[in-house]
């Protein structure tokens, strides 16, 4: 690692992060992916579009989103941890900041419609929300087994003049829902953006989304200054795709703190994958020995993906970023602590990163430490899920 | 040049049109008998699709044989051996998305189609940008790699692809994954935009159903492809007899 190296900058011209990321999709896509690169690069500095962008997400979506010290739990571990409240934001989660950047892109390009895929349906709402806004025809595909687990968030889609249809090929869950609104786009790519949800898929969306969600992390930077916290000794985010994860680290990709993505350990990408190609993008990716994509699986639907962002494989393996994983055993718990101690229960995603720090305190990290979590999103949508767990004594 | 490309010239010269059935390895035990079945129905070549578990570019009708051929086992390794055994004179063609052969390898992927008898390889989500690793591995062997050609394709791009393609092009008929329609879509401007750029064989795909949309793909391409009509047969049944009989009804349209 040298001494100056930058981490989290722009990618090469084809979009990689050191060896990870790319542009593998079917032809009758890359004009599609060419435009998007040509338009966001334009739109990225163009002031306009950044002021009008930072506007509705103060206006519409509540930001700055708050931090807060989490002053109980921080004396029961003998950690001191700062909460970014990514909950609080508009739709409840970080997902939020992505798709009021894409979908203001989306009107840019001259398109009048959106498709995406969600997993627990945050992305899903949040697009439909930001759709709604702008007036834009909304088309979410999520899995048949996520539509079930959550429900209510279907709903919330419907309710904000979305179409949500639900995927019954391969695994029926976030992988298959990517394929899905793929195969969709080739359709329409005339007049339809495809506002992906994480940072994932061909260049430029790994870029783009991190841009986008990069505003927790430069907000986050500024808070801990203004508190006197300073640079934290860890940033600590849970990781499906690596959105959230991506946007706090981008604030502090070139300070002394310790970078920590949180995996589900069903899910885990960089714990229990290997180099491979899926989504457009190379990356690490769960597969069997003849590489066929494994399933995820994981309590949380939002990390039940069986990759993870290129730029995320790339800070692995350069080391700047660790990845750690956590089983469902620990998630309700976890769930369960900050809820009872701090008065915010989280969404079962953003537990994960409560789980490790409830595990690590005072063993992987050092007693009197001061960290940074990510609190992506609120636990609402898992109310009901969480319900029927603790009722069947799991 | 490579012998697919040498082939498909030679065959175009004789004036005949060509005909390029697609079946999914290891859909059925006896899916190596639909391959022998639709040579001798008048095939010119024939794809042979390696299963993938997430097939980004294939509609309903390939996923689902896709995925038998997965429950069925169905590897690399496994529907080589069985492509090793067969003697057919027309040359056949690899279609896998590119996980099974960055996972395989792509050196050893690319000597293990070219030892099992295999002339190309189609890899519908290697774009061109990408394409290089690839390149590099086929150069030694005599495994041509063909690149699509999408009606969203803007000229200058055409162009490159069609430096790029290998053995033939393949010309997208529409915006949309493998399956079956009821038109030939824009077949014939992709076509136009391809010969402006080339003159390797150009073979029109993707939603070929009938043998009367054959035949009219065929009067501005050199050749078609047919896949999910004929995949779905299988799917519900089909015997040897009956895809020789079905491939044949499209040989038949093509003369
Ligand atoms: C609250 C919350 N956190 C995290 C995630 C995981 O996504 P990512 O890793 O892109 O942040 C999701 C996805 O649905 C989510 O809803």
């Amino acid at each position: 690692m040298a001494e100056d190296t930058v981490y989290m900058s722009t990618p090469d011209e084809f979009g990689r992060f050191g060896e990870f990321g790319g542009r593998f999709v079917p032809e009758a896509l890359m004009p599609a992916c060419l435009e998007l690169e040509d338009a966001f690069l334009d739109a990225w500095s163009d002031r306009e579009f950044l002021a009008e962008y930072q506007s509705v997400l103060a206006d519409f979506a509540g930001r700055p989103t708050p931090i807060t010290p989490l002053a109980r739990l921080s004396e029961r571990l003998g950690i001191s941890i700062y909460a970014k409240r990514e909950d609080l934001a508009h739709t409840g989660s970080h997902k939020i900041n992505n798709v009021v950047g894409q979908t203001l892109l989306t009107v840019r390009m001259g398109k009048s419609r959106v498709i995406a895929e969600t997993g627990a349906g945050q992305h899903g709402v949040a697009t439909a929300t930001a759709a709604a806004r702008l007036g834009l025809a909304c088309t979410i595909f999520m899995g048949e087994v996520d539509t079930k687990r959550q429900e209510l968030n279907v709903f919330r889609m419907e309710l904000l003049g979305a179409t949500v249809v639900p995927v019954t090929s391969g695994s029926r869950t976030l992988k298959d829902a990517v394929n899905e609104a793929m195969r969709e786009w080739v359709t329409c790519v005339e007049d339809t953006h495809y506002c992906l949800g994480s940072v994932m898929g061909p260049h430029p969306f790994p870029w783009m989304v991190r841009e986008m969600q990069s505003i927790i992390g430069h907000e986050a930077a500024r808070q801990l200054r203004d508190i006197r916290v300073g640079t934290p000794d860890y940033v600590v985010a849970c990781v499906g795709g690596g959105s959230n994860a991506a946007g706090v680290f981008a604030g502090f990709a070139n300070s002394s703190a310790q970078l920590v993505g949180v995996e589900a350990a069903g899910g885990a990408a960089v714990g229990h994958g290997s180099p491979g190609v899926l989504h457009g993008m190379r990356s690490l990716i769960m597969q069997d020995e003849f590489g066929q994509i494994e399933e995820a699986h994981s309590i949380s639907a939002g990390l039940d993906y069986p990759g993870i962002g290129p730029e995320h494989a790339h800070l692995a393996a350069s080391g700047r970023a660790r990845y750690v994983e956590v089983g469902d055993e620990v998630i309700i718990d976890a769930l369960r602590t900050l809820s009872e101690l701090e008065g915010i229960i989280p969404a079962l995603e953003s537990a994960h990163a409560v789980a490790w720090l409830i595990r690590e305190a005072g063993r992987e990290i050092p007693l009197g430490s001061s960290v940074l979590l990510n609190m992506s999103g609120r636990g609402d949508k898992d109310v009901a899920q969480v319900l029927s767990i603790l009722r069947s004594g799991s | 040049m490579k012998s697919l490309e040498r082939h498909l010239r030679a065959l175009r010269k004789t004036g005949v049109k060509a005909l390029v059935p697609y079946f999914m390895a290891g859909v059925t035990t006896d899916w190596v008998r639909h391959v022998e079945a639709a040579v001798a129905g008048g095939a010119s070549a024939v794809e042979i699709g390696v299963p993938f578990s997430d097939p980004m570019m294939d509609g309903v009708v390939i996923q689902e044989a896709g995925l038998r051929s997965l429950a069925n086992g169905t590897t690399l390794d496994s529907l080589c051996a069985e492509v090793a055994g067969l003697t057919l004179d027309v040359p056949l063609v690899a279609m896998s998305y590119y996980n099974v052969f960055h996972h395989y390898g792509l050196a050893a992927s690319a000597r293990r189609l070219a030892d099992s008898g295999f002339d190309g390889a189609i890899v519908p989500d290697l774009a061109p940008e990408e394409a290089e690793p690839w390149r590099d591995a086929c150069h030694s062997v005599d495994v041509a790699t063909v690149f699509l050609v999408a009606p969203s394709t803007p000229s200058e791009r055409v162009t490159r692809i069609a430096a790029m393609s290998e053995g033939f092009v393949y010309a997208a008929a529409r915006m949309a994954v493998t399956g079956r329609a009821s038109d030939l879509g824009a077949a014939p401007r992709v076509v136009a935009a391809v010969r402006r750029a080339t003159d390797l064989p150009t073979y029109v795909g993707i939603g070929i159903t009938t043998p009367e949309q054959a035949r009219e793909a065929a009067q501005v391409a050199d050749g078609v492809i047919v896949g999910s009509a004929l995949v779905r047969t299988i799917l519900d049944g089909a015997s040897p007899a009956d895809t020789e009989e079905l491939v044949n009804s499209f040989r038949r349209a093509l003369d």
